[in-house]
């Protein structure tokens, strides 16, 4: 049993403050496999392989690597032992090249040999089939690029075990399919190799083995061919959950947003949304799909006031259908906005970043939007007092009282507050971005119902997502977004999942060779 | 459990108690006296209780000794409730010493300019404008390059101190009398014009009103008040204030403006009510001790008042036995220096619970 | 010709002073500290020197000028470094606020130096003015026959060795972060401890060590003022504090790169002195004339900030402290 076992974790338990992160999770690892490490997020995988990787150190449990017991008190540690980590947020120095960050931490001589560096970053490029340039700075490299390096630098440290946490999160379907036929060659070459996700389509393409946690704890292990999509699913949330969301006909669908030419650059002149023109329905959930980075941020920015947008670009506001008057909503912000009595919700991507202030209480959160109400210089507290205690009510957040920095909840409970919080101001557009990412099917669940009951509330609701069975089975439209520009409006309710994934990454009138695909 | 774990297992608390943390805050604070004792017996071998008892008498010994330490901590506590509400917006202003200097600068001109013309209420309220003005001046500037810009405020701040040192010490030549002297001496002593009055025979007790007011204003200030709310968001996450429509330059130039306004004032308070002079000195660090005032006090206005207090006591009582037992007065900033050492690094046992790793869960066990 | 000379002459002692101060900070800034105590650690490092190279006159029989050097320079690196120390435990171990932290050592450096310094006299048993004038002869030694050599001599080799020192160090400190292994290393830890931890560098021992060799090459800015600058006496008069606030400026000035650092130390000088070789001005004017570093620093400070270059950024992490379980 001692060879077979590239890595074994036994009866591994990490807290954090009251938070049991890992509770006597068991982990094999056999040499010469992909082995997929499946649980929904906050299920405790990534604490686990950081304790692998020697991020975190264990509370308590054994470590083996090839039937050996080991300590992994560091990084450092790890990479001595063969272990190398390829982390979600990728570790890399911006300011520095790709061959100074390969070289970062490694023993040596006094002086760093870049050439020697170089040669051998190629000789491993050529063996796996990447593409490196070692004297690129990280600041100037792309996502992909900045992954595939970060795999270079493992395989350049001499690691036999590989980890990867969820590396296609940030990937076109097309890298990929280029990421899996690397891991393909390294599996090949002996690596052993464990990838994170919570994707099953990809545990069932690309793994040998996968191994179960929910909760923190270890649910068990089967080979990849013996499994469904099913079993998996039940594995890991624990119950049969029912697939189906509920999607009622749209009743009297107004027109409620012109979107027209809106076009949107940043600070570098890059151009993230490209001349997008777009109506939203009031009464209707409007999907917007697309691989992440496309323009989604930006789009809902815009509607906010807070993006700033090139000449031309226009949304107009109609709160009473297509005749009623307008309101432009372009070059304005969130405050005149709001001050004009447009009830725009938006829950954005960024949770504790963004929608709310991580470090206030519940009622400090709730003020956010309205502490302006009421005249006079101080602010009001019984109205977010009584919202914050609506809210936990409602909708069921776990906290221990509504003076509890929103900080200290969990990622569920933190999106319930800000749903919460939106839903009350009792919108008429509603937009939300990547509202469930991170949350456990009970939670997501609520939120669609939420979503469904403003819809049917006559709110016009978009709802940007990346589970595309999701915005299948949510929404009435979905538009499709692809490198910035919109791509296509299909109807929610015949469009199938390959031509919404055809569409995220092919642009229809760029008809090229590809196009057969 | 393996052998290897490492030594010392540090985590941040989720919570503590009040009473504990400041029971950590004094230990640590009776811990620095205990450090300053001994760093005074190896330097003069005196007897050290002899030597607090000393320190004692210098900061309360008199009445009037009393009266200069309230006022020195007036002074102290002004500034650093004007930094107050630029430390809750995470905005790093280390340019307290300048802000203060400029309002000083401000009240001295108004002094010496309008002295003869003017009656001293209506110079008092003059340079008490000018020098709000002077001082948020000061404070602006950096602020609408952080605004607009995001340049860094710690070191743009640091750097305006010595443009307001300069800018001072060219007013102070100006000025100066008698000529040669390279000072200004003390602005009309005779009419005292434009000092601020006696209150029931104690010279100094209107700048403590003064700032004692200040200092509950700013509380409420911060607390109850829309803007107080929208310097907290803003401290918070700039991305949060965006989103909820607060303008975040606005907010930083306004909370600037007021930051940069109060330190003006305690140079107001500090030349007027006080030294009745202006020198390069007039803020003699306290705008970079009031730093340390502002922060230790977690924003809090009124523990400010305890920890300048303190500061100041130091400070007079290391004057004292400097001169009772032959050191010079610069002692006292080496015993300020190691108590502000102690009390900083006892916050770390505040926010964090250290465990070892032979007794670890017993420990942990006391600490719920 | 001969002011020109002169006035780079002084330029260059006073650029040295702080070219010390600011090499030092930048290591310290490297490792992604910023450390506002450098006036307390020059202060610390000036007194350290002066003191034991007084003691040492005073018992030695004979005092021999290059023994009190060494013994000095080693003096004032060590309690420098020791500073340092202190500034790095509380900062890296008990994760205080850098800010405070370093303003707090300033106030503690100048109180213990000035205390001593004032007190050095008394303690020795009142013997006058205390100097130390082997010692500092020995710092202010340099080569007759090179300084004699017209202009460029006097420009080029008329300084004590510290002088030179200064500008070895800095050139040095620009091979280590460009081209070193452990300098590169040193960055990274300064830009993103996190991926420096996971790279397998020790951020601990990295920010410990750089913060107290910074400390101990800022604090031999003191010790060449002491020496040097002020030919071995004492002076309460806050001028190294204000050298030391003029080294933090140099930092920023030079964007965090030490050879920058060199010319721009003598620029500072040149800016500094410049109004002595300007007549007809007032004194009061001339105070306006010591304002031009603190206002070129805010310039450039404001030109960094408005180009957005990615190269002349501070240190990414600088003034945040790490912890590795944090979440």
């Amino acid at each position: 049993m001692t060879d077979q076992f590239a890595v074994r974790m036994v009866d591994i338990t990490k807290s954090f403050g009251s938070i049991l992160a890992n509770n006597k999770v068991y982990l094999e690892l056999r040499k010469g496999e992909i082995l997929s490490l499946l649980g929904e997020n906050g299920s405790g995988k990534t604490t686990l392989m950081n304790m692998l990787s020697g991020i975190y150190f264990p509370d308590d449990g054994q470590i083996y690597v090839n039937g050996r017991e080991v300590t992994i008190a560091s990084p450092h540690d790890a990479y001595r032992l063969g272990i190398g980590m390829v982390h979600q947020h990728f570790k890399l120095v911006d300011v520095l090249t790709a061959a100074e960050n390969i070289a970062l931490g490694l023993p040596g001589g006094a002086v760093v040999d870049r050439k020697a560096i170089g040669r051998k970053v190629r000789d491993i490029c050529d063996r796996y089939g990447f593409v490196v340039d070692p004297d690129k700075k990280i600041y100037d490299m792309s996502v992909s690029e900045k992954q595939t390096l970060e795999i270079v630098k493992t395989l350049y440290r001499g690691a036999e075990i590989l980890i990867l946490d969820e590396p296609t999160a940030v990937l076109t379907p097309q890298e990929t399919e280029k990421l899996f036929a690397v891991m393909r060659n390294m599996r090949n070459d002996g690596k052993s190799i464990i990838i994170i996700t919570h994707k099953l389509n990809e545990v069932l393409e690309i793994s040998d083995r996968v191994t179960v946690l929910r909760k923190g704890e270890y649910i068990g292990d089967m080979d990849t061919a013996k499994a469904d999509a099913r079993a998996l699913t039940d594995m890991m949330v624990g119950r049969t959950v029912t697939l189906n969301i509920q999607r009622d006909e749209p009743v009297d669908p107004q027109r409620r947003l012109e979107i027209r030419n809106l076009t949107v650059k940043d600070k570098e002149g890059v151009t993230r949304l490209d001349d997008i023109s777009l109506d939203v329905y009031a009464g209707e959930i409007l999907g917007v799909a697309g691989i992440s980075g496309c323009g989604q941020k930006e789009l809902l920015e815009a509607v906010a006031g807070l993006q700033p947008t090139q000449s031309g670009s226009s949304v107009k506001y109609r709160p009473t259908g297509p005749e009623g008057p307008a309101e432009e909503l372009i070059g304005q912000n969130p405050r005149t906005i709001a001050e004009k009595g447009i009830r725009l919700a938006f829950v954005p991507e960024d949770r504790l970043g963004m929608g709310l202030v991580a470090n206030m209480t519940l009622v400090g959160n709730m003020m956010l939007k309205e502490y302006r109400s009421g005249k006079g210089p101080l602010v009001e507290r019984r109205h977010p007092h009584e919202l914050a205690e609506q809210v936990v009510r409602e909708l069921e957040v776990v906290t221990p009282s509504i003076d509890t920095p929103v900080r200290k909840l969990s990622g569920g409970n933190v999106q319930k507050v800000l749903v919460g919080r939106e839903i009350a101001m009792g919108p008429t557009v509603l937009m939300s971005a990547y509202a469930v990412r991170g949350l456990d099917i009970n939670t997501s669940y609520t939120i669609y119902k939420l979503l469904n009951e403003q819809k049917k509330a006559g709110v016009a609701v978009i709802y940007v997502g990346e589970d595309l069975d999701v915005l299948l089975q949510l929404c009435d439209r979905i538009a499709v977004l692809c490198g910035g520009r919109l791509n296509a409006i299909l109807d929610g309710r015949t469009a199938t999942k390959e031509q919404v994934g055809y569409l995220m990454t092919n642009m229809k009138d760029m008809s090229g060779e590809e196009a057969g695909a | 459990m393996n052998n290897h774990e490492p030594l010392i297992h540090i985590a941040r608390r989720s919570s503590i108690a009040w009473w504990k943390a400041w029971l950590i805050r004094l230990a640590s604070a009776v811990l620095a006296l205990l450090v300053c004792a001994l760093f005074i017996y190896g330097l003069t071998n005196l007897n050290p209780v002899k030597v607090y008892a000393a320190m004692w008498e210098g900061a309360f010994g008199t009445s009037r000794r009393m009266w200069i330490t309230m006022r020195d901590t007036a002074i102290l506590l002004c500034i650093g409730v004007g930094l107050a509400p630029a430390f809750m917006m995470r905005f790093w202003n280390v340019g307290a010493e300048g802000q203060v200097l400029m309002g000083g600068c401000a009240t001295a001109a108004v002094m010496i300019y309008l002295g003869r013309s003017l009656p001293t209420p209506a110079l008092i309220a003059l340079s008490c404008v000018v020098s709000v003005v002077a001082g948020a001046l000061w404070g602006i500037v950096p602020a609408v390059f952080k605004a607009r810009w995001n340049t860094n405020e710690t070191l743009f701040t640091l750097m305006m101190n010595y443009i307001a040192i300069q800018l001072t010490c060219f007013l102070v030549a100006k000025w100066e009398s008698p000529p040669g002297s390279n000072s200004v001496g003390i602005i009309n002593q005779r009419t005292q014009a434009g000092w601020l009055p006696s209150l029931m025979g104690k010279q100094y007790l209107i700048n403590v009103i003064l700032v004692l007011a200040i200092t509950a204003l700013m509380y409420f200030y911060l607390k109850y008040t829309k803007q107080g709310y929208e310097i907290s968001v803003v401290g918070e996450s700039e991305n949060t204030a965006r989103y909820a429509g607060i303008s975040v330059r606005r907010v930083i130039v306004r909370t600037m403006a007021l930051s940069g306004a109060v330190c003006g004032l305690s140079g107001f308070i500090a030349v007027a009510g006080s030294s009745h002079t202006i020198s390069a000195s007039t803020a003699g660090g306290r705008g970079f001790t009031a730093i340390i005032v502002a922060w230790m006090a977690k924003f809090n206005t009124f523990v400010m008042i305890l920890i300048a207090l303190l500061l100041v006591f130091l400070e007079k009582g290391a004057v004292q036995i400097a001169s009772q037992f032959g050191l010079n007065d610069y002692a006292s900033n080496a015993v300020e220096g190691i108590i502000l050492f102690f009390l900083l690094g006892s916050e770390f046992f505040i926010q964090y619970s250290v465990r070892f790793r032979s007794h670890g869960h017993r420990k942990e066990a006391e600490e719920e | 010709m001969t002011q020109i000379i002169s006035l780079l002459t002084s330029a260059i002692v006073f650029g040295t002073v702080i070219l010390y101060g600011a090499v030092g900070e930048i290591f310290t800034e490297k490792s992604g500290n910023l450390n506002l105590g450098v006036p307390g650690i020059m202060y610390l490092g000036g007194i350290a020197g002066l003191a034991t190279a007084f003691f040492y006159e005073m018992y030695a029989a004979e005092p021999v000028g290059w023994i009190g050097l060494l013994l000095s320079f080693i003096a004032a690196f060590a309690a420098s470094a020791l500073a340092g120390l202190i500034y790095a435990f509380l900062t890296i171990s008990l994760r205080a606020n850098q800010n405070v932290t370093g303003l707090t050592l300033t106030i503690f450096g100048a109180g213990v130096a000035n205390l001593f310094g004032g007190s050095l006299n008394a303690m020795a048993g009142g013997v006058g003015q205390i100097s130390v004038a082997t010692t500092s002869r020995a710092y202010r030694a340099y080569i007759p026959a090179l300084s004699g050599l017209g202009h460029v001599g006097q420009l080029l080799f008329s300084f004590g060795f510290m002088a030179y020192l200064a500008v070895a160090v800095a050139l040095f400190a620009s091979w280590f972060f460009n081209r070193s292994r452990v300098g590169l290393n040193l960055r990274a830890v300064g830009e993103d401890p996190a991926t420096a931890d996971a790279a397998g560098i020790n951020v601990t021992r990295y920010k410990y060590l750089a913060t107290c060799l910074g400390a101990g090459v800022s604090g031999l800015g003191g010790l060449y003022y002491v020496m040097d600058y002020i030919k071995g006496t004492w002076s309460t008069d806050g001028t190294i504090e204000a050298l030391g606030w003029l080294a933090v400026a140099l930092v920023i000035f030079a964007t965090w790169k030490p050879a920058r650092a060199i010319w721009s130390a003598y620029l500072f000088g040149v800016l500094y002195w410049a109004y002595n070789y300007i007549t007809g001005l007032s004194r009061a004017s001339i105070e306006l004339f010591k304002m031009l570093p603190y206002v070129v620093t805010i310039l450039v400070l404001v030109a960094v900030s408005l180009r957005r270059s990615r190269e002349a950024q501070p240190p990414k992490s600088l003034g945040l402290s790490y912890f590795r379980e944090e979440r």
